[in-house]
């Protein structure tokens, strides 16, 4: 098992809780967890690792911090 | 669009002239940093005689477009020293539009001491001498409302505060918004040029102006549906935007590793769900009274990205609350509580002062010992005396770089003397290029590298590498100048950025309206032609490739939690602008 704090910005706060911890099974990736929440993944725009940009598909480790973003933009 | 005027403030005496040919297919940007690159000395004092500004409305100002209600002021910056295009929302820019002017120049400056109002109606332009009571401290919401009282409830405004006035060199000029509220051109102090010419406001009336002229109507009609369609569609654009304000990018720069906090010593915070858009959005609706979620800047915004924030009792406090702003308080200063920053936000608004230099400046005086770290009623008393000005208050309003060397450090973030804003250039480095570049200063909107580097949007680039950032920000930087060159504001990148369709609907709508066939090449070259041109005014005026760098500490300090530093070579960096010799080369 990895444990993983899963935290949720803009309209994936919408009915969920902003942060969480997660426990999965080894190898899972972000595409497990917004599965898991119900999220679709075409509204998935930026996916941070530990505040590194990852894809949909790449495994998660132990004490990662995931953050899931919808398109946001400003300036 | 034919008229071009110019007010002389030596001799009082107003000339309204056919527009000269070759500004005659210029609009916005294009067309103030062409002129103040033909008429002014680029050696001479930004405050003295020999400066000239000028107001401008981009090519589409005026129009049925959306979003196109931006106007362009430029002039010698007294910050930078540079040559400075600053862009604000209001209705000033349609105004001008519709009652054809194509320009408006101040220039020259009265040997007295009064202070003046210009009045442009379609009668003409009056130099008026200045109210008493709109001077010497009188806050600009004040002052636009006795304006209104006066010369009529829809007329537009564009004032220098008391911060103009005391000609600060990051003294802003105040415009009207369609609620009476204000909207600023920002950044560079071209409030004190305002200020310097005496000139305390330019009131403009556009009753009896007809509507623009388009060419071919229908064309014109269709092209701007493809475009609204293209912004509305795009997520940002169409609701983000208008949902959370620009300040949802406190949570990813923060996440990303790079919003800079307590003097750009980290790029990362602990309370950002303090200062964050989805808080700022939750508080707004929770308050209610005056608060409004979402509100556009010009009549014609389909984006609404501002907001109108209340306090506890739902009375209003300041709108258009940025992201920058709040990060440069929030964050750069440490101060935790949003109402706090409201205030000050409120307070650099009335005062007429850059509220990102302001807020960089207060974060330079915590760390020099001016004021206490993160305290935001410290910060408010600080900024209100810029109103009257105090010492402080004109050392803080003289900007970062001031504050930076009145308290004797060496970790001033600033480039050309202009403070550097919200995204720290060391973990998001594309955009550390556009600082080190830009012809205006550290500034982020002059080629917006945020967008492919952290939101994903029109490209995806690395941001903690160098792989790819030298022709990102180039290709943002000349976008840039031709888009602010239109009246568009900035934000109709998000909805055509990865929208071939919606980017040509913008090329059409201009060539509908002027019976002309550019295409995107063209467009391109538009860009690069400002570019180059505010590159030799700036030559001209004594900066050289060196001036192009980040502030040293920012290669031996890492910026956690990524401990990434400023790493581009002097010789990576000048390759930016390396298009400007091409048209020697080709002759």
């Amino acid at each position: 098992m990895v444990q993983v704090k899963v935290k949720l910005f803009a309209t994936f706060r919408t009915n969920r809780e902003k942060e969480m911890m997660m426990d999965l099974t080894q190898g899972s990736t972000p595409k497990d967890v917004i599965e898991h929440l119900n999220i679709p993944a075409e509204e998935v725009a930026i996916i941070l690792i530990n505040g590194i940009h990852q894809k949909l598909d790449t495994p998660l480790k132990d004490d990662d911090t995931l953050a899931l973003f919808p398109p946001v933009g400003g300036g | 669009m034919n008229k071009f005027i110019r007010v002389n403030m030596t001799t009082l005496k107003v000339t309204t002239e056919e527009v000269p040919a070759k500004y005659a297919g210029l609009g916005g940007r294009a067309l103030t940093s062409n002129f103040v690159a033909d008429e002014v000395k680029p050696t001479c004092h930004a405050l003295g005689k020999n400066n000239k500004i000028i107001f401008a409305p981009g090519l589409l100002s005026g129009t049925s477009a959306p979003n196109s209600g931006r106007l362009s002021v430029g002039a010698k910056s007294p910050l930078t020293g540079t040559i400075k295009e600053s862009n604000t929302g209001g209705s000033f820019s349609q105004k001008m539009a519709k009652m054809g002017i194509k320009a408006f120049v101040i220039e020259g400056m009265p040997t007295d001491d009064k202070f003046y109002v210009i009045k442009i109606d379609m009668n003409g332009v009056t130099v008026e001498e200045a109210p008493t009571e709109i001077l010497g401290g009188c806050g600009n919401y004040e002052a636009i409302r006795i304006l209104s009282e006066k010369y009529g409830e829809k007329v537009g405004i564009g004032v220098a505060g008391p911060a103009g006035e005391n000609r600060l060199p990051s003294a802003n000029i105040s415009f009207k918004d369609p609620e009476g509220n204000i909207r600023s051109a920002g950044r560079g102090g071209l409030g004190a040029v305002l200020g310097s010419k005496k000139v305390k406001a330019i009131v403009i009336d556009d009753t009896g102006a007809e509507r623009v002229s388009i060419a071919d109507p229908e064309k014109f009609k269709a092209a701007s549906k493809v475009f609204a369609k293209a912004i509305l569609d795009h997520p940002v654009s169409g609701q983000g935007l208008a949902a959370y304000g620009t300040t949802v990018l406190v949570n990813i720069l923060n996440e990303a590793g790079g919003l800079p906090a307590n003097n750009f010593t980290a790029g990362r915070i602990d309370h950002n769900d303090n200062i964050s858009g989805e808080t700022l959005n939750a508080t707004i609706t929770e308050r209610g009274g005056d608060g409004k979620v979402s509100h556009g800047c010009h009549a014609g915004c389909i984006m609404r990205c501002s907001q109108w924030y209340p306090d506890k009792n739902g009375k209003y406090i300041t709108s258009g609350f940025e992201y920058e702003t709040i990060w440069g308080l929030g964050a750069d200063a440490g101060i935790q509580n949003l109402d706090d920053i409201a205030y000050c936000d409120r307070e650099m608004d009335d005062i007429g002062i850059d509220s990102i230099e302001t807020a960089v400046a207060i974060a330079a005086a915590m760390e020099g010992g001016l004021i206490p770290w993160g305290d935001g009623k410290a910060a408010l008393e600080a900024i209100k005396e810029i109103r009257k000005p105090t010492p402080l208050g004109r050392i803080i309003g003289s900007g970062t770089a001031v504050v930076g060397k009145t308290c004797g450090l060496y970790r001033t973030p600033v480039v050309k003397d202009q403070a550097i804003p919200a995204y720290d250039p060391r973990s998001v480095k594309g955009i550390g290029l556009t600082y080190a570049t830009s012809t205006m200063g550290a500034d982020h909107t002059a080629g917006y590298c945020i967008s492919g580097n952290i939101l994903k949007i029109g490209a995806d680039i690395d941001p903690l590498k160098k792989d790819g950032q030298i022709e990102y920000s180039r290709a943002m930087q000349i976008g840039t100048a031709a888009v602010d060159s239109t009246g568009m504001c900035l934000f109709v990148y998000f909805g055509v950025a990865d929208n071939p369709g919606g980017y040509q609907a913008l090329i059409d709508m201009i060539n509908a309206q002027y019976g002309i066939n550019l295409t995107s090449e063209d467009v391109d070259k538009l860009g690069e032609s400002v570019l180059k041109v505010e590159r030799a005014f700036n030559k001209a005026a004594g900066f050289t490739n060196a001036h192009d760098r980040l502030p040293e500490f920012f290669e031996y300090e890492p910026c956690p939690p990524h401990n990434a530093v400023w790493d581009f070579t002097p010789e990576e960096i000048d390759e930016v602008y390396a298009f400007e010799n091409e048209e020697a080369t080709n002759c």
